[in-house]
């Protein structure tokens, strides 16, 4: 198929979408990954967990049923990074109460409507009267405001460093516009910050430091904006070894391989595999959007985490006039809500255990009624053991 | 079950299927409904009996309309059964400020529709809804149909079955999520948007052994294959690389984090045949246009009672489950 890709009204040269991905999906290729890296890992010095952050990542493992390809003593911890299942309560509600305003659009992502907060989903509250709109790319929100000059159209931003320059695209056309009737509730997060609290984290069950990752395996699509600089701690300061590798099956094969053959060789590195796209800097423009609009909030509570700190992005006080957690600070509740106590999703996301070991998982906690971060999407591992249950390695 | 009726109930999927059954089903429980056909099978197993209601936006789209769907819906849930079209109903409600040339022009397309299954209206209703009680226009048809062939059932699918389906898939779902508002994608996709009434009729005409046929509508051919994995007790092994997907669907779906069986058809059946007469029905549905692709994406086994699996080109396998939620893009 033919993709035209307009931006502000600049006509993009064509392409066709299959250049995209032909090749990575290749039968045979896989197959020869999967060789290569079963004679690899019989030479590992021990099992190696490696932690797949992205959210991405694992609905590829799942999609293409990888782990299948892989011997025994190459497991994966399914990690924290998908933006909807890790959206506190507390923070879907404001989406709730705010959704829920007269005369108010509010405005989001793809399926973030449908993660339950305390009050219910966007989905119900749309079901109930309230506003709700997805749309597909944040600068959407400017079409609905124009047709809407007499609502407030609020959106609520969500994703990690991937989406959140587009989110500061919008904000920056609004603000030079003059654009008056659209407001932001921002929750963008980033993967490096929840990485060091999954490592340096004191586990509250078990009372300890335990973590069981041994290396990572980094998302792609965040280092095209970030470089893959924002990983270069990881390999020095905490002994553990990252990829940054694209979503295809062929970029994950390979990127286990790479992770193989440095515990086989003894080396501790960061290394790219999605080199199509990555560099070290990254997409300068991009962080220096951020960079004007936003800054870091010192904690952000993560579904399952708990509050992490400098994890998250908030406006900076200059912009409060379009700032949704500022303008309605009278309406929105900020008292904390506990996850579920039950609920092990700190020690499922660090490898600590199984998501069938948690006495609540298939029962209280379903896709359809889920209690953590990890039964949200169908990216998470909880989501995953129940759909796939048997089917898992 | 949700306080409120929301989107999800609608899909075709999970959610769908509890709406119906607390609700509908525990009213009105009766052998008949409880075999959970696509058209209802009485009188002696003569007559299949079917309704359905339409709403769709935009109501043009790339390959049909409203209408044009209106007819090909009921007449092929009345096809699936093994039954020949004869008298619909049609019921309209129109909102107040409705365009009569666009409702001309739907109407033009139900004739049309009727005329290539053989089939006429018989009886309808009008209704005209102050503005905002209804999106445009809702059509509701119902449909009878007299039962060529008896006893095709999505209840007695067995291990002596192959699974075929009739075309590439998603091709309905596929254009209207890229007529929609919002999502500015160029393409030359058309909704696959048919009647199936001729197909069907040839099958049985040259003696196929069908076993169950199913329009793959809401829910895709996912849905379909986990429904008869249920109704039949059995275990469906797709072979992932023989699914027909044309190259804009899969395009689409790869840019919205879809995947093509889960998407609405609207021309294209999934048919469960006995094992030794597959290519006798291929042959037959590779006459006709719609059905040129026609080819075998599964078989039958005991290995997971009740599930589908996907069999990938490179040894793994996965579930491939009913469809849940409203079907909205993935972020990442």
């Amino acid at each position: 198929m033919m993709i035209t890709a307009t931006i502000e009204g600049h006509k993009m040269s064509e392409l066709q979408l299959k250049d995209l991905y032909d090749g990575f999906r290749n039968p045979e290729v896989i197959k020869g990954f999967a060789k290569l890296i079963e004679k690899e890992a019989k030479k590992l010095p021990h099992p190696i967990n490696i932690m797949e952050v992205c959210g991405g990542h694992t609905h590829s493992i799942m999609k293409f049923g990888l782990l299948q390809l892989l011997p025994n003593n190459i497991n994966f911890i399914h990690g924290p990074g998908c933006p909807v299942c890790i959206m506190p309560k507390e923070r879907i509600d404001h989406a709730y109460i705010l959704a829920e305003l007269e005369d108010t659009i509010l405005v989001t992502l793809g399926d973030m409507i449908k993660v339950p907060g305390s009050r219910g989903s966007l989905q119900d509250a749309r079901a109930k009267g309230a506003d709700v709109r997805f749309i597909y790319s944040p600068l959407d929100t400017l079409k609905i405001a124009e047709e809407n000059l007499e609502k407030k159209i609020i959106f609520f931003a969500i994703g990690f460093e991937t989406t959140t320059p587009m989110t500061t695209a919008l904000i920056d056309i609004v603000l030079k516009r003059q654009v008056k009737n659209i407001f932001f509730h921002i929750n963008h997060v980033t993967v490096p910050e929840v990485m060091v609290e999954l490592i340096d984290s004191r586990d509250e069950h078990v009372d300890s430091y335990n973590n069981r990752i041994d290396a990572f395996l980094g998302p792609s699509h965040v280092s095209v904006i970030t470089g893959s600089k924002i990983y270069e701690k990881f390999p020095k300061e905490y002994n553990r070894p990252v990829v940054v590798a694209g979503f295809e099956p062929v970029d994950v094969m390979e990127a286990i391989l790479m992770i193989v053959k440095q515990f086989n060789e003894g080396r501790c590195e960061l290394e790219i595999e999605y080199k199509r796209l990555v560099t070290h800097d990254g997409n300068l423009k991009a962080q220096a959007l951020i960079e004007n609009y936003f800054e870091k909030a010192s904690l952000f509570k993560w579904r399952g985490l708990g509050n992490v700190p400098e994890s998250g992005y908030k406006l900076r006080p200059q912009f409060a006039d379009i700032d949704a957690e500022r303008v309605y600070a009278d309406i929105l509740p900020c008292e904390e809500i506990e996850d579920h106590k039950l609920c092990i999703c700190g020690d499922i996301l660090r490898g600590m255990a199984k998501p069938d070991e948690c006495t609540i998982f298939g029962t209280a906690c379903k896709p359809q009624t889920p209690l953590g971060s990890c039964m949200v999407s169908s990216e998470g591992a909880c989501a995953a053991y129940y759909k796939y249950g048997n089917l898992l390695k | 079950m949700n306080k409120q009726i929301t989107l999800a109930m609608g899909n075709g999927g999970e959610e769908n299927n509890e709406l119906i059954s607390k609700i509908f089903y525990k009213a009105f429980k009766n052998d008949i409904l409880e075999k959970s056909e696509d058209a209802a099978v009485i009188h002696d197993g003569e007559l299949a009996f079917s309704t359905d209601s339409f709403t769709v936006s935009p109501l043009f789209f790339p390959g049909g309309d409203i209408g044009k769907l209106a007819i090909c819906g009921t007449c092929n849930d009345l096809a699936m059964m093994g039954a020949k079209p004869k008298y619909l109903t049609c019921s309209v409600i129109i909102e107040e400020g409705f365009s009569i040339r666009e409702l001309e022009k739907i109407v033009r397309s139900m004739k049309k529709e009727l005329e290539s299954n053989g089939a006429i209206v018989v009886s309808g209703d009008t209704k005209v809804v102050p503005r905002g009680s209804v999106d445009k226009i809702f059509i509701n048809t119902t449909g009878i149909g007299e039962i060529q062939k008896k006893g095709i059932s999505s209840n007695s699918i067995s291990k002596d079955d192959v699974i075929l389906v009739s075309r590439d898939l998603g091709r309905h779902g596929a254009t209207i999520f890229a007529a929609r508002e919002g999502i500015e994608l160029s393409s030359s996709l058309e909704s696959d948007c048919a009647s199936l009434t001729y197909q069907v009729q040839a099958l049985i005409e040259v003696g196929v052994k069908i076993t169950a046929l199913r329009d793959a509508t809401r829910g895709g051919v996912s849905a379909v294959l986990n429904e008869w994995a249920k109704q039949s007790n059995i275990c469906i092994e797709v072979e992932e690389d023989s699914i027909p997907v044309s190259e804009e669907v899969y395009g689409i779906c790869e840019i919205l984090g879809f995947e093509a069986v889960n998407l609405a058809n609207e021309g294209t059946f999934v048919l469960a045949i006995k094992k030794e007469d597959e290519q006798k029905a291929l042959n037959i549905l590779q006459t006709f246009e719609n059905s040129s692709n026609a080819v075998k994406i599964a078989d039958v086994s005991d290995e997971y009672i009740g599930k589908v699996i996907l069999l990938s080109s490179y040894g793994t396998k996965r579930f491939l489950d009913t469809p849940t939620g409203e079907l909205l893009p993935r972020i990442c």
